[in-house]
């Protein structure tokens, strides 16, 4: 069980609104991100549903039960912060066990499920060290393993991962993806890193100053913004907007087109000159000058040869293109 | 500072430094070392001569040092419980957000910016007197037997002074380290389940082990020379009840005029003051590695 409903949530530090009026269902055992520029609120947000912040107003259910009062303890939630914040003075197997401990288990029945957990996280050389000598990963693995062994109805999680290098992300992610599919339990992960949104999420929430954008499965999303935000947000490079006379053309006030989304081709409506262009192997990201429209990014195969200051012609892909009114909003095909 | 050549100038020129400080240590350590085996009374000037160690007999041997050295243990110990302890509540309660933070931490710092003899001396007159003092008033006012602190207790209440002056370095220094301690860490506890006193128990104390441990180290070397206190409230008295080894051996060589014999009981000191730090250092000198 995990099913989190919040209604009308909101948060106001000091005056200062900074949730303003969530209303959000997640599901029993989906895995549910929350994206959004910096200080958008989602720690906020998730803090809110962990019960470490109090609500300004609204309700919090978990389970069907309402929890917006229950002290953080009781929620039957686990967490894993960005510092991990384990305990520094507790060994590895401490740390683990030290939830089990606070619910009074059983010594045996403890050490029995801290022995399990180490050995879903590959933890258990480590059990006997300090969380001082571990690396990054391991740490983050002993936070993951602190918050399994609780078996909580649903797993916070805020920003776990940033806090490693690259390489290591893309191998962590995998492994929260899979603990997802074997444990099958409610997960709710914020990050900004758009990558980690869209490969591991089932629904994702993309927030702004506060406020929801939009809800949807990663490829809504992509396909299907609800407005220029979450168009802009979702997708990367960032899709092109066009304003003026070519947006006009097409009975919008915005234009939004992906740059996977703009062909090469020599007879192509929109002229213009190549700017720079980063060559990433795979792809080829070009800059080109459009006259009359302005700058576009360009996604082209791994072996385009064009060279700064090139002449190019552009054709957007049909039924690719976005179209959004004045308030940002998009208009339906 | 890694190459050859820089280190060996820096080591050149800290030398001066190291050597006047050297000199500085050694220089009176050594004479009191010497004047230790001498006779040496400035009653009767002209008489001094070397006697080995029958200073050191005499000090073993006077009726007031043993007193003096449970003292000063007392004292010392005394001090560092109340202290620490008071320390670690006081910091825990200054760390909670209230209304006034700021002045009410200035105040709790003030005592430990007045003279200890000044001190010392608005207790023994304005508080503990047993005619004029507050505490007196107070025990009236109550209809009971005023409390005549330095007669009946006096030992007590000279731990009490020293600990109101001491409390607020230490509250000080816990409070910063308490101010270090990662407000995630408690909130995962929270979330883990602890109450706040399992989480108190669990990471608060844990965390503030180092800085006890520096508080519990530089008190010790200042508390073992407390004098001032003594002083100017119970001279030592009544009989040796408050007679701590430095006491002794002021009294010994500014009292009765006996510079072998306070040299000696200076050495004395100085070795328990050794031992004491050698022990301290055994016991949670770990704390302080990192
Ligand atoms: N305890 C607090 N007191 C006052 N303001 C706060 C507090 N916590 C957060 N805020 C404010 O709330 C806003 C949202 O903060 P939050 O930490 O939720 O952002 P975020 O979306 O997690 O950003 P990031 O991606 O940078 O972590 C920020 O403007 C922040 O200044
Ligand atoms: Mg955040």
């Amino acid at each position: 069980m995990g099913e989190i409903v919040l209604s009308q949530v909101k948060k106001s530090f000091g005056g200062i609104s900074i949730i303003q009026g969530i209303d959000l269902t997640i599901e029993d055992g989906e895995f549910v991100v929350f994206v959004g520029p910096s200080g958008c609120g989602k720690s906020t947000l998730l803090r809110l549903i962990a019960g470490l912040e109090d609500t300004s107003s609204g309700t919090i259910a978990i389970d069907g039960r309402d929890a917006t009062r229950l002290p953080p303890a009781r929620r039957g939630l686990a967490m894993v912060f960005q510092s991990y914040a384990l305990y520094p003075h507790m060994t590895v197997g401490k740390n683990i066990a030290f939830p089990l401990r606070m619910a009074g288990m059983p010594k045996e029945e403890q050490e029995r499920k801290v022995e399990a957990a180490a050995k879903v996280l590959n933890l258990t050389p480590y059990l006997d060290r300090r969380p001082s000598q571990l690396s990054g990963g391991q740490r983050q693995r002993v936070a993951i393993g602190r918050a399994i062994v609780r078996e909580p109805s649903a797993f916070l999680f805020d920003e776990p991962l940033s806090n490693l290098d690259a390489a290591l992300r893309v191998s962590m992610r995998q492994e929260i993806s899979e603990l997802h599919q074997s444990l099958k339990t409610t997960m709710v992960y914020v990050t900004h890193d758009q990558v980690e949104a869209m490969t591991m999420a089932d629904k994702i929430v993309v927030l702004n100053a506060g406020r929801i954008e939009q809800v949807g499965s990663p490829l809504e999303l992509y396909k299907t913004p609800a407005n220029l935000f979450v168009a802009g947000f979702i997708g990367s490079p960032k899709m092109n907007f066009i304003e003026g006379a070519e947006a006009a053309k097409h009975a919008a006030h915005t234009l939004g087109v992906r740059p996977e989304h703009v062909d090469i081709a020599a007879d192509g409506p929109w002229k213009g000159v190549v700017g720079i262009s980063e060559h990433l192997g795979s792809d080829t990201f070009l800059k080109v000058q459009v006259e009359g429209i302005g700058p576009l990014t360009v996604r082209a195969g791994g072996e385009v040869r064009l060279r700064h200051g090139d002449p190019v012609s552009l054709a957007p892909q049909t039924g690719k293109l976005h179209r959004f009114d004045a308030a940002g909003k998009t208009i339906a095909a | 500072m890694a190459t050859q050549a820089s280190r060996t100038a820096s080591r050149l020129m800290l030398s001066p430094a190291v050597v006047l400080l050297f000199l500085w240590m050694i220089v009176p350590l050594g004479m009191t070392v010497y004047f230790s085996f001498l006779r040496f009374n400035l009653l009767m000037p002209g008489t001094e001569e070397f006697t080995g160690f029958e200073n050191y007999l005499y000090f073993f041997t006077d009726p007031a040092f043993w007193p003096a050295l449970v003292n000063t243990l007392t004292l010392v110990l005394g001090v560092l419980v109340i202290t620490v302890l008071g320390g670690v509540g006081l910091a825990v309660l200054l760390d909670q957000p209230m209304w006034g933070q700021g002045i009410v931490r200035i105040l709790v710092i003030a005592p430990f910016l007045v003279m200890p003899s000044v001190s010392a001396l608005v207790w023994k007159n304005m508080l503990m007197n047993p005619v004029n003092g507050l505490f007196a008033a107070a025990a009236r006012g109550l209809g009971l037997e005023p409390f005549d602190f330095f007669a009946e207790a006096p030992l007590a209440s000279i731990i009490t002074i020293v600990a109101w002056q001491w409390l607020p370095f230490a509250t000080l220094i816990l409070l910063t380290a308490l101010q270090s301690l990662d407000r995630e860490q408690m909130e995962a506890a929270e979330m883990d389940g602890a109450g706040p006193f399992w989480r108190f128990l669990h990471l608060t104390v844990p965390h503030l082990m180092r800085a006890i441990t520096v508080v519990v180290l530089i008190q010790t070397i200042f508390l073992l020379s407390v004098f001032a206190e003594i002083l100017v409230t119970t001279n030592g008295g009544p009989g040796t009840a408050s007679t701590t080894l430095t006491f002794l051996v002021y009294m010994q060589s500014m009292l009765q005029f006996d510079v072998g014999l306070g040299s000696a009981g200076g050495i004395v000191a100085v070795i328990l003051a050794n031992i004491v730090a050698i022990f301290l250092m055994r016991m949670i000198g770990k704390n302080l590695e990192t």
